[in-house]
């Protein structure tokens, strides 16, 4: 019995609804959540472990069988995602318990962390594309929720249109299924892909496809990104750290699933647009991170560049590329939630958003400046650190398949990453001290760890490629040959 | 904010009864037939929100003394409740049983474990119904 | 029956669509719950949810039946609309509170730059 892969989801969800009855005890809270994240992280691993020996492990739900009944699947590359996911949530979650206040803390906002990480490891697991829905909506309302906590102006008019934007598109999330329902008759994303192969992907098929594209595209900030800088600088910075390192993730996993497993025979029409669209976004995100001096917008940009680049790997779509994509997402989460938690911290000591207004931050906050120097070098894909080497393997598939304009594209951006942080790096962190040493805001050692913590993250994932590699390699692996999946799920062996 | 009006007041005392005693007709309803939580919930809701309209909130509320957050809490730990508990069972995750049962007076019955995640589902649905409801009339 | 639904629900979209693009905050949480009133019924006849037949039980029934999944996806989707358009609302009311207006373009953008 595979009972245990429902796990990632349950046990959030289960504290989440203990932790309302809890409501006075916030220490309880905080170290409830906490454990949550880590058991979760222990049940990843094992998870992952087992996926190596005994391939692909699936639980139907009330026993009903696929493709009848709804499921849970657990393929390397959803585990692994459960996985990274995890951990930076608790690391997140470090930094919650001394930033963002006890105000906050009452209104429920570890139960609603707790509910946001059940529908993104839902979103991971979920083998059928209704339930797929299901919990990116329990993820979206939890991150409504989060994005309003505090209550400022500026948050609730910025969420009014996260909300708008979210809806419109799980709309057309919805249309996309009734279209497919109504065209091959089932939802199990295993036996849609056979009953896609059967047919051979007919251009009605590919227009659908195409609709499912726009509605990831939105969720993911795939050129569809206009909404996200105003939604990522208004809420706590834990939270943002989170929706950062998290949110955008969940649309990337959905578009490279969607696009491996089902819409893969017409590559010259979808996987060609996801390119372009990839293309521009790294442009349009590029053209962003360097425009602004706002500390928070250009954060916000840099996660845009990021998605850009991870699904230039979706559109080569060779094994290298794929591999690449994943070693990419892995990094990107643990970093850009590094990125966010440095962003909110250096505003709250310097009391400033826009980088022109900081300086000589190095001075007062030693550890501070060279932490962001480190995912400075990490983002910019320098060895050691862990960013190098999903470059290189993006790179790599995108000689051997011939794409220049998007290698080239990817490497520009990189470029472009390095020049923004290195802004603020110069502004903010050399030069003269703004800050006397009356005004100095002690630096917390709540703030300090969470981000030492995971800018060790990213030398131990830059380091230790070797002792993850075999994971991807079977991830990238699934995603390059769908009849393992389809085999594992319909049992056909 | 109170309204004097006889004909509601006398007119909705006997009408709560009867729509709550269709909220629990439809719940049960639900199993074989048109109904079920969600709607059994909603209706059950209804019931309440007029109890609200027609008599103040501070009344109703000294009448019904419970935090309606945390009935919709309760009833979500319920409903998910009732889908973990089959893991103790080692049987798939949101597996149902049902039995027959001869009981005094209904004679041979049908018992399910799904109507434990209905009624889970139900106290979640009058609980947010009437959370929603509070929150916005709070300070009109 | 199917053209007809169809048309009903390309009315409603149009309706959301006038409504979203409107001014009004209220009216915009309007023009979504209407929007997924519009899918709902999309799903419905896309999945052959108004064929006529019985229920999809074993031993019930004369051979057609309608297939249930499509009311059952219809259900969740319902829900789950609903809950989104009470957290709209709960957010529209309190950025009214807050803000002291519902006209879009009055909560417009952040001041940077």
């Amino acid at each position: 019995m595979n009972n245990v892969l429902v796990m990632p989801m349950i046990i959030p969800v289960i504290a989440g609804i203990l932790l309302i009855f809890l409501r006075p005890y916030i220490k309880l809270q905080r170290w409830v959540s906490f454990l949550v994240m880590i058991v979760n992280a222990g049940i990843a691993v094992y998870l992952l472990n087992r996926i190596q020996t005994e391939g692909i492990l699936r639980l139907d739900f009330g026993g009903w069988e696929p493709p009848y009944g709804i499921l849970f699947v657990a393929d390397s590359f959803s585990v692994i995602l459960v996985l990274t996911t995890s951990i930076v949530t608790a690391i997140c979650l470090l930094y919650a318990f001394s930033s963002v206040g006890k105000a906050i803390e009452n209104m429920y906002f570890y139960s609603f962390v707790n509910f946001l990480i059940a529908g993104v490891n839902g979103s991971f697991l979920t083998g059928d594309l209704f339930n797929l829905y299901v919990c990116f909506e329990i993820m979206l309302l939890a991150s409504y929720v989060l994005i309003t906590l505090g209550g400022r102006k500026a948050q609730l008019s910025e969420s009014v249109k996260y909300v708008v934007i979210n809806v419109v598109s799980s709309w057309v999330f919805l249309i996309a299924i009734a279209y497919l329902y109504g065209t091959v008759g089932t939802l199990n994303l295993a036996h849609l892909s056979e009953r896609i192969a059967e047919s051979g992907q007919t251009p009605l098929l590919t227009v659908i496809s195409i609709v499912f594209l726009t509605v990831f595209a939105l969720k993911a900030g795939l050129l569809l990104y206009f909404w996200l800088p105003g939604a990522y600088s208004v809420p706590a910075t834990a939270v943002a750290a989170l929706f950062g390192a998290l949110l955008t993730k969940v649309g990337i996993y959905a578009m490279i699933r969607i696009f491996t497993l089902l819409f893969y025979h017409e590559p010259s029409v979808t996987h060609t647009l996801i390119g372009i669209l990839a293309g521009l976004t790294l442009i349009g995100g590029s053209i962003g991170a360097i425009a602004y001096k706002d500390i928070r917008q250009i954060v916000a940009y840099n996660v845009i560049i990021a998605v850009g680049f991870i699904l230039v790997g979706l559109a080569i779509g060779t094994q290298a590329a794929l591999e690449g994509s994943i070693y990419y997402l892995i990094h990107d989460m643990i970093v850009k939630a590094l990125l966010f938690l440095l962003a909110g911290t250096m505003i709250v000591v310097t009391g400033e958003t826009r980088i022109d207004h900081m300086s000589g931050l190095i001075r007062n906050y030693p550890s501070l400046g060279w932490i962001f120097f480190i995912v400075m070098l990490s983002l910019a894909g320098i060895p050691p650190f862990s960013g190098f080497i999903g470059k290189v393997l993006i790179g790599q598939g995108a000689i051997e398949t011939g794409s220049y304009i998007l290698l080239a594209l990817a490497f520009i951006s990189s470029m472009f990453v390095l020049y923004s942080l290195l802004r603020i790096f110069l502004n903010s962190f050399w030069g003269e001290t703004i800050i006397s040493k009356e005004d100095k805001v002690p630096m917390k050692k709540g703030w300090i760890i969470p981000c030492m913590l995971l800018s060790g993250g990213t030398i131990v994932l830059g380091l230790g490629v070797e002792a993850i590699a075999p994971y991807v390699l079977d991830a990238a692996n699934t995603l390059m040959n769908p009849q393992l999946y389809i085999d594992a799920v319909l049992n056909r062996n | 904010m109170k309204i004097n009006n006889v004909i509601l007041r006398t007119v909705s005392k006997v009408v709560v009864f009867i729509i709550l005693t269709l909220a629990i007709y439809l719940f049960l309803s639900g199993h074989h037939s048109p109904g079920g939580g969600f709607i059994g919930g909603l209706v059950m809701a209804s019931a309440l929100v007029l109890l609200f309209i027609v008599y103040d909130i501070e009344t109703v509320q000294k009448a019904i003394p419970v935090d309606f957050k945390k009935i919709a809490a309760f009833g979500a730990l319920l409903a998910v409740g009732t889908a973990f508990g089959s893991i103790f069972f080692d049987v798939p995750f949101l597996t149902q049983s049902f039995a027959y049962f001869d009981l005094p007076f209904f004679g041979k019955t049908e018992l399910t474990t799904v109507t434990i995640f209905e009624a889970g589902v139900a106290l979640v649905v009058v609980g947010v119904v009437v959370t929603i409801i509070l929150s916005i009339s709070e300070d009109v | 029956m199917e053209t007809l639904i169809t048309i009903l629900a390309g009315v409603l979209v149009t309706v959301a669509t006038y409504l979203i693009l409107s001014r009004s905050l209220i009216r915009v949480i309007l023009g979504t719950a209407i929007l997924s009133h519009a899918a709902h019924l999309l799903i419905m006849t896309m999945g052959g949810g108004l064929k006529i037949g019985s229920v999809p039980i074993l031993g019930e029934g004369n051979g057609t039946f309608v297939d249930a999944l499509p009311q059952a996806l219809i259900l969740t989707s319902i829900v789950i609309s609903f809950a989104v358009t009470a957290v709209a609302l709960v957010l529209a009311y309190r950025t009214y509170q807050e803000t002291g207006t519902d006209k879009l373009d009055e909560l417009r953008g952040m001041k940077h730059e």
